[in-house]
Order: C-alpha cells, then structure tokens, then sequence
C-alpha cells in the first residue's frame, strides 16, 4: 500500500551554505501518529514545511499519497493544503477576527455554505473547549487557549492529515498536557498526525522521528 | 473512512484515511457564492473604516463630478444649437432705396443659381410690421422719419455644407444690387464648434480624472494590501487560491469607485436642481429655452458603470503589483 507521506532522500539547503536536511529518507502510514523530535535547529520544522509546499527541498521528493507536492503547480498548491491541517509555532491567528471568524476562514476558503460552515466551526471549537469564547478576539485568550483555537483552525475542515509544529511549546505543563490529548484524540478517530515536537513524552504511543542536525538518527 | 480529494493537473489524488470528506469542488453555485462572500467582505471593509471611506468616497464624487455635470450642460447647450438653426440659410439684403422690381430680379437671378434650393422674399413693410410688434422695439421704429428696413431675401441653400454656403454667399457678395450677404447660421455654427470643443475638454477631463479615480483606487488597495498582509499570508497556508485573495480587493475597489460615482450622482443633481432656475431665468432674457434637467437613466448607468469599472479596473492593477 502507497505510504500517505514518503520523504525520498531529502535534502534541504539554505544560502549561503547552510544545510537543513540531509539525505532524509522516511515513510509514513495513512492513520499514524508521529513525532518528530530533535534538538533545536536539528531540522523538524523544515521537514513538516515541505509536506504542504511552504518550503520546497533542494533535492530529493515529498510524495503525499504518491504524488510528489514539490513538483505541484501553484494553481493545485491550495487544493493539497485544504486537505491538511496546519497548526504552526507562531500560531498564525489573525489578531483582528474573533476565535468564531479565525475558525471559518478555512471553511470561507473552501467554500462551505455559512450555514454548514457556522455549524462545523462552533464544533470545532466545542471539541477544543472554547465554544463560550466564540466571540473572543485572539488576543484575550491565554496562550493554551490560542494554541487550542490553532488547532480548532487546523481541524475545522475536517483533513486527512494533520502538522503541528512545537504546539505545546510555551505552555505550562498541564495545558501542555491538555493541548496534546487533542491530538491524541484526533489520531484515534484515524487523523494522521505528524508532530514536531522537543517532548514526546506528551503523545505516548507516536513513533518517534528523530533528527539530528538534519540527518535522520 | 471517506476520501478527500484535490486536483491536480486536472486529475483528483485521494489522501486516504482520516474523518476527511470530499470538500466542495468549483460548480457554479460555489463560484457565486464565492462573490458573494468576497463582496460582503469588501463591504465590512468599507464600513469598518467609516471616516476614511467616506472622504475617499468625496475624493471620487468631486473627480467624477466635474465631468459628469460638463457633459451634462454640454448636452444641454448642443440640444439649444440644435434647436436653433435646424438648416443654415443666407440673408441677402439690398439697399435701402432699392426698387421691388430690383429686388424681384434679385430673387429671380438666385432662384436660377446650382446652388439654391429656395427663396423668399422678405419685403421691407412686412418686416417695418414685425419690427413694431416686437415689445420695446414699436416706439423707436415710430420716432424713425422713415422705413430704415431693406427688401431682403432668405436662402435655402441646396448643400448645407459650410463651403457650399460660403461659394454661395461669395458670388453673391459680388453683384452690383447687393448691399449686404449674411450666413444666418455662422453664431449657431460658432456656438456648435464651440460646444464641440468643449465636449473634448471634457471628455480629456474625464479621462485625466478616470485615471485619477484609478489611482485613487490602486493606493487605497496596495494599502489595504499592506495593511492585510498576514490575513493573505494565513489565507495561503490555509489552501486559499490566489482568486480566492484578489476577490474581496477587487469588490472593494468596484464598491468603491460604484459608490464613488453615486456621490458625484449626488453632486451633479444637487447642482443641476439648484442652478436650474438661475440658468431658465438667463436664458429667457436672451430669448432662449434652457432647463437644466437630472441626469437620465442612461446616463446616470454610465456613470454609475464607468466609476464601478475604473475603481475594479485600479484594484485589478494594485492587486497585479503586490
């Protein structure tokens, strides 16, 4: 069976001559929870990156479901992105919208009616705990509750796979603990779940990815 | 288990596994409701910054207005040449003490000319006639010794064109019992040339204050732009297409120069019905028929259209160059 991810001898350089990635070579199961683990600038956020396109190896593929994204086109680009849940380091919430409005723009994106996209997006956040602060603007909400509202984001539209890079950095041990039972759950309802991550004590039962200044150890 | 899909060079992958579904593909009714969405964004824009909206909104009104209310007395002053010589004639006038039998021959010898189409005969007592029942005019042709009018006759020329009329009058001016040639219609002419030019000017203003609305509209959006960037880069990691992210600058820029239009509507009206009767009043005392009027249907659509058009055609631009 077709792996759903498969990085072929990746390698991923940055000028002048700083080398991310070597030579890493990896696969991935439909369904799987992995971590990846590795101290800081050892490579793991590059590595998530180039599943949806935002970054591009310099040699070497990334086959998702056996297709290679970094040969995609920019005109089918956000069609594999709808089909994956990002939840990023910084978070990326838009500061000017409601935790309601953050959690729609991939509904808005995709093109659900406002209806049905108002319905999934109050279960999103009801699934991460943060119904009652719907209305809440992002910058009123603590630093586990926007990493919470991230996911919710990240899961509003329902994808096959989801990319979490550090999202429980910054966090106190028990919302750590809490943000990570999310992801747990998901994986237990099928969701491929990739996490970069300096803990992965928090998500027992992951395999364990683990880079070493870029090389696979 | 359900499959999700994307395309990909015009075929679909699947992504196996997960709670995914198939997400709703581009039909007709997703890529309506897309405008739909975008144009509602565009509107909360607008709305969220009243003050500025509105003074970009004066800025456009006043830029589309001057055009917009030149055209509309142009169209007036061109109905009023049009009116007032329907076909160009030429007076020719004997003298004063000419005889009618000179003046018939006059008549007869223009009447054998290529170029007229008609004649007539306008004698000196039926014009002495006319003159004493014009109002403020009967008692100064009264206090007059005698007749001070000459025989004249009106001619219709066969082509209308200016250089017929003027060969015309030319070989005319040359016979001996001629006194004096008169193209009648040289002021309307004058007039229309004039008002010919003026419709250039205006037609070079707006197109100068078309580009200004254009430019107006491509700073407001590269700002917007600017001012937006996170939301567009958050929109992009999120699988947003790039028509996805031009859609709602682009209604603002159409919002803005359609309401930008129904502004200078506004100012031109506002205009016309305060300057309407001043203008009739002028008019009347140079013995013309001059109401300004609202602009019609058709014209206020195209104002309204060519606004809407130049402020997305500006989105359009500023959205190409960030």
């Amino acid at each position: 069976m077709t792996p759903m991810i498969r990085f072929d001898s990746i390698a991923k350089r940055y000028p002048p001559d700083i080398s991310a990635l070597i030579d890493v070579s990896a696969e991935i199961a439909a369904g799987e929870l992995v971590t990846i683990v590795g101290h800081s600038g050892a490579g793991k956020s590059t590595l998530l990156k180039l599943i949806p396109a935002i970054e591009r190896p310099t040699s070497g593929a990334v086959l998702v479901s056996g297709q290679n994204v970094g040969a995609l086109g920019r005109k089918a680009l956000p069609f594999l992105r709808r089909n994956i849940g990002l939840v990023f380091q910084d978070q990326k919430l838009l500061f000017d919208r409601t935790a309601l409005a953050n959690v729609l723009l991939p509904l808005e994106i995709t093109g659900f009616s406002r209806k049905d996209a108002q319905r999934r997006a109050e279960a999103a956040l009801d699934k991460v705990g943060l119904l009652k602060r719907a209305r809440a603007l992002p910058i009123a909400l603590s630093g586990g509750e926007q990493q919470r509202l991230a996911i919710a984001r990240a899961v509003v539209h329902r994808p096959s796979l989801l990319l979490a890079d550090e999202p429980t950095a910054y966090l106190d041990p028990d919302t750590a603990r809490d943000v990570a039972s999310i992801f747990l759950e998901f994986h237990r309802v099928g969701v491929t779940v990739l996490v970069a991550t300096y803990d992965d004590s928090l998500f027992p039962g992951a395999r364990r990815i683990h880079l070493d200044h870029g090389r696979l150890v | 288990m359900t499959t999700a899909c994307f395309p990909v060079r015009g075929a679909f992958i699947s992504i196996m596994g997960g709670w995914c579904e198939r997400l709703p593909c581009g039909s007709a009714m997703n890529w309506l409701f897309a405008h739909w969405n975008a144009c509602r964004r565009a509107l909360a824009r607008l709305a969220a910054a009243p003050l500025n909206t509105l003074l970009a909104l004066l800025g456009i009104g006043v830029a589309l207005a001057l055009p917009a209310g030149g055209h509309l007395l142009l169209t007036h002053l061109s109905a009023l040449t049009r009116s007032a010589s329907p076909t160009p004639q030429v007076t020719v006038f004997l003298a004063v003490d000419a005889e009618r039998k000179l003046s018939q021959g006059v008549e007869l010898r223009l009447q054998g000319l290529s170029g007229v189409a008609k004649t007539q005969m306008l004698a000196r007592e039926d014009t002495l006639t006319r003159m004493k029942a014009t109002e403020g005019l009967a008692d100064a042709i009264a206090a007059l010794p005698k007749n001070p009018f000459p025989d004249a006759i009106v001619v219709t020329p066969a082509d209308d064109s200016p250089a017929a009329i003027e060969r015309l009058a030319t070989i005319v001016r040359q016979w001996r019992d001629v006194e004096h040639v008169q193209i009648d219609a040289d002021w309307a002419r004058r007039l229309h040339a004039l008002v010919r030019l003026a419709n250039t000017g205006v037609l070079l203003l707006a197109t100068l204050l078309g580009i200004g609305l254009v430019t107006i509209t491509f700073n407001t959006i590269r700002l917007q732009v600017l001012s937006r960037q996170s939301e567009v880069e958050v929109s992009r990691l999120l699988g947003a297409t790039d028509a996805f992210i031009r859609r709602p600058f682009l209604w603002y820029g159409g919002m803005l120069g359609l309401l930008g239009g129904a502004m200078a509507w506004l100012i031109v009206s506002a205009a016309t019905l305060w300057l309407r009767l001043p203008v009739a009043e002028i008019a009347r005392l140079y013995g013309l028929d001059l109401m300004l009027t609202l602009p019609t249907a058709a014209e206020s659509a195209v104002l309204l259209g060519g606004a809407a058009l130049l402020g997305w055609l500006g989105a359009a631009l500023s959205m190409r160059q960030h």
